[in-house]
């Protein structure tokens, strides 16, 4: 027998030691259950959080009353009898605003319902409550309106509706919509992927392809891995000095023979976000290359291929679903930002669209923060909804990246 | 009368160092390797084959740090010379590799992408079939040419490979331990296949396998490890196959061959 046989355990010690082990592994086991678990419990706390406060009851007076303007109840009018209503109680020259801003019989009833209450009946919110206590404490919150605001009409609503999407900032929490927020960001963003994609993956094609390995490229690497973990708000600074005021002649589009604006534009904002996530971008590049097998590598150079024809037809191909991984998340980063936008001058209030680069503009970010930052209860409510569209927003453009990955990736 | 012409040669190192950094990894290796046979190169594992047959074609250009001192001559010509371009020397010699690769494309464009980049201005579906017939591999593929080269087996894909570097009509083509990835049946076909690309390539290739060298090769030559201790490799043998597993000169050749070493 081999004497060293005598060294493992056998029988009922055996018994004992595996006991040991399996223990050991299933405290490990239940610790890393319960990250999960911990993981879950506050994205779904957040959730909570946000739809909360975006539905629930309102308790609202209207300053004059429908029946002035209308012999039948307002949900029952026709467009042409809200169109009428509209000509005949508004002042010629405020209807000739609106008739210029979009003709009005090209507008939507609900577009023109909404116009009716904001222009004319006018709403006063008195208060606002939580979908939670909406549900749960309905008949408290009936007593509480009927005793505080005898006046006032308590329904309930949900704060993100179609008519929250499509129309433009107003002073009005009721009224106000995050149209030109939404146009804002995704034009930061596209503004942001155009200049940092191409240049990030050239500066990982060249790292990776081409640099010798030596001091001076390790120096550049790490600074590289530190700029991606550099706070946004230096990112504000770097943006405010360089692209809103040293390039203030590009990006204001004075050079382009745009005149009314200064450095403060979408254009300037993009070219921000766009450093904020270059070093993401390159790094998320470097290891989509790398990941690409020397093999392949070797094969093209071996049918005698330049460098340039074996990164173009076969790295870069293959490395593209990694790549565009890496701008996924280039892209939730941006998307999400607020400090660079504050710094480098994002409105708080606009209610004109952006219709290119060098346009004023907001960000959905921007809104929420200015939202929230406001006394009124509704403007809670609407910041709730703003970002239930944020979370949608980012959550529709990664699976459009994702499903242009799943395409790209080559089913060989 | 004597046979009194020469043999044709094909490559010729001349007194050739491989250095990776400081470190010699091949040392003063002179050879004459004749036209259209195949040649050999054998020997136990890190002494430098794998390194030797690279730097016929300059694929350790890509290796950081290392060089070559002597010389390397194609008719003639020093491939590590001053105004030698390595891309030019790649498609003169050809290479197929230890573990099958093969472009994620199509069959076809796994052939055809070499062709092209090279400037190939010819019949395009005619050198595919050249060279997959040439590889021996048209009848087993000829009606799948747009399906991915992945879907095809072990050995089809290494018969692929040279398909796709004879397809650029390199002058020699090396392999470096083309069937140790291959099962004995594929293995067979390989070296089957090399005896009829030696009718118009020289063929330089390294093994593992003793028997597959006594096969296939009419050269061989053996490398070791120099007894000096500078864990540097060098040929110390080189002759006709015959004589090198019947009549070895050196005594570590003979201990090799005939298993008593390595």
């Amino acid at each position: 027998m081999n004497p060293k046989r005598d060294h493992y355990p056998e029988g009922e010690a055996l018994h004992y030691s595996l006991n040991r082990r399996y223990r050991r592994a299933s405290i490990w086991q239940t610790l890393f259950f319960s990250a999960l678990v911990i993981a879950i419990l506050s994205l779904a706390a957040l959730l909570y959080n946000v739809i909360d406060g975006a539905f629930g009851y309102v308790a609202f007076e209207y300053k004059n009353d429908p029946s002035e303007f209308s012999a039948k109840p307002l949900d029952d009018l026709s467009k042409q009898e809200l169109l009428d209503i509209l000509k005949a109680n508004l002042s010629s020259g405020a209807f000739t605003k609106l008739e210029n801003e979009k003709p009005m019989d090209t507008r939507s009833k609900s577009v023109l319902y909404t116009l009716l209450l904001e222009r004319l009946i006018q709403i006063d919110t008195k208060q606002t409550w939580s979908m939670t206590d909406s549900i749960f404490r309905s008949a408290k919150i009936k007593a509480e309106v009927a005793e505080k605001y005898p006046e006032a009409k308590l329904e309930f609503r949900s704060w993100l509706t179609p008519v929250f999407l499509t129309t433009p900032m107003s002073s009005k929490a009721e009224f106000a919509g995050v149209r030109t927020a939404i146009l804002g960001s995704l034009w930061m963003v596209g503004i942001a992927i155009l200049f940092a994609l191409p240049i990030g993956t050239g500066a990982a094609i060249y790292l990776q392809e081409y640099a010798s390995k030596n001091f001076l490229t390790r120096i550049i690497q790490t600074n590289i891995n530190n700029l991606a973990g550099v706070p946004s708000i230096v990112y504000g600074m770097l943006g405010l000095a360089i692209f809103v005021r040293a390039l203030e002649p590009f990006t204001s589009g004075s050079l382009f023979g745009v005149t009314d604006s200064n450095g403060r534009t979408i254009l300037s904002a993009g070219l921000t976000m766009g450093t904020l996530v270059l070093p993401l971008i390159i790094i998320n590049a470097q290891e989509a290359i790398k990941s690409v097998p020397d093999s392949l590598r070797q094969a093209a150079f071996g049918v005698g291929a330049t460098r340039w024809q074996t990164v173009w037809h076969h790295v870069l191909p293959n490395a593209l679903p990694g790549i565009l991984t890496g701008s996924i998340l280039a892209v939730s980063r941006a998307i999400g930002e607020t400090a660079p936008l504050i710094v480098v001058g994002a409105s708080t209030f606009i209610s004109i669209d952006p219709d290119g680069p060098f346009s004023k503009f907001t960000a959905l970010p921007i809104q929420i923060y200015q939202w929230t930052t406001r006394a009124q209860s509704e403007f809670h409510s609407i910041a709730a909804a703003a970002i239930i569209v944020l979370l949608i927003l980012l959550l529709t453009l990664n699976a459009t990246a994702i499903l242009l990955r799943n395409r790209v990736q080559r089913k060989y | 009368m004597e046979n009194i012409q020469t043999p044709e040669i094909a490559i010729e190192t001349k007194n050739l160092f491989i250095f990776y950094g400081s470190f010699a990894a091949v040392s003063e290796v002179n050879m004459k390797i004749e036209k259209q046979k195949v040649t050999a190169i054998i020997g136990p594992s890190g002494c430098g084959k794998s390194t030797l047959i690279r730097a016929f074609n300059r694929m350790n250009d890509f290796v950081p740090s290392s060089y070559v001192t002597g010389e390397i001559l194609l008719q003639g010509q020093n491939l590590y010379g001053r105004d030698i371009d390595p891309v030019e020397v790649r498609r003169k010699i050809g290479m197929v590799f230890q573990k099958p690769n093969p472009f994620p494309k199509s069959i076809y464009e796994n052939i055809a992408w070499g062709a092209n980049i090279n400037g190939f201005k010819g019949n395009m579906d005619e050198l595919v079939e050249q060279s997959l017939r040439g590889a021996a591999l048209w009848d087993e593929v000829k009606d799948k040419l747009k399906k991915s080269a992945y879907e095809l087996s072990g050995g089809q894909q290494q018969r692929l490979c040279i398909a796709r570097t004879i397809a650029i009509q390199p002058e020699i083509i090396l392999m470096d331990e083309p069937a140790s990835a291959l099962d004995p049946i594929s293995t067979l076909r390989i070296e089957e296949l090399m005896q009829e690309l030696k009718k118009n390539y020289t063929i330089i290739i390294v093994t593992h396998n003793m028997q597959q060298a006594a096969r296939v090769s009419d050269y061989t030559a053996m490398m070791m490890l120099e007894k000096d201790g500078s864990r540097s490799g060098t040929v110390i043998e080189f002759s006709e196959t015959k004589k090198i597993f019947t009549n070895p000169k050196d005594k570590r050749t003979e201990d090799y061959v005939t298993g008593r070493f390595g």
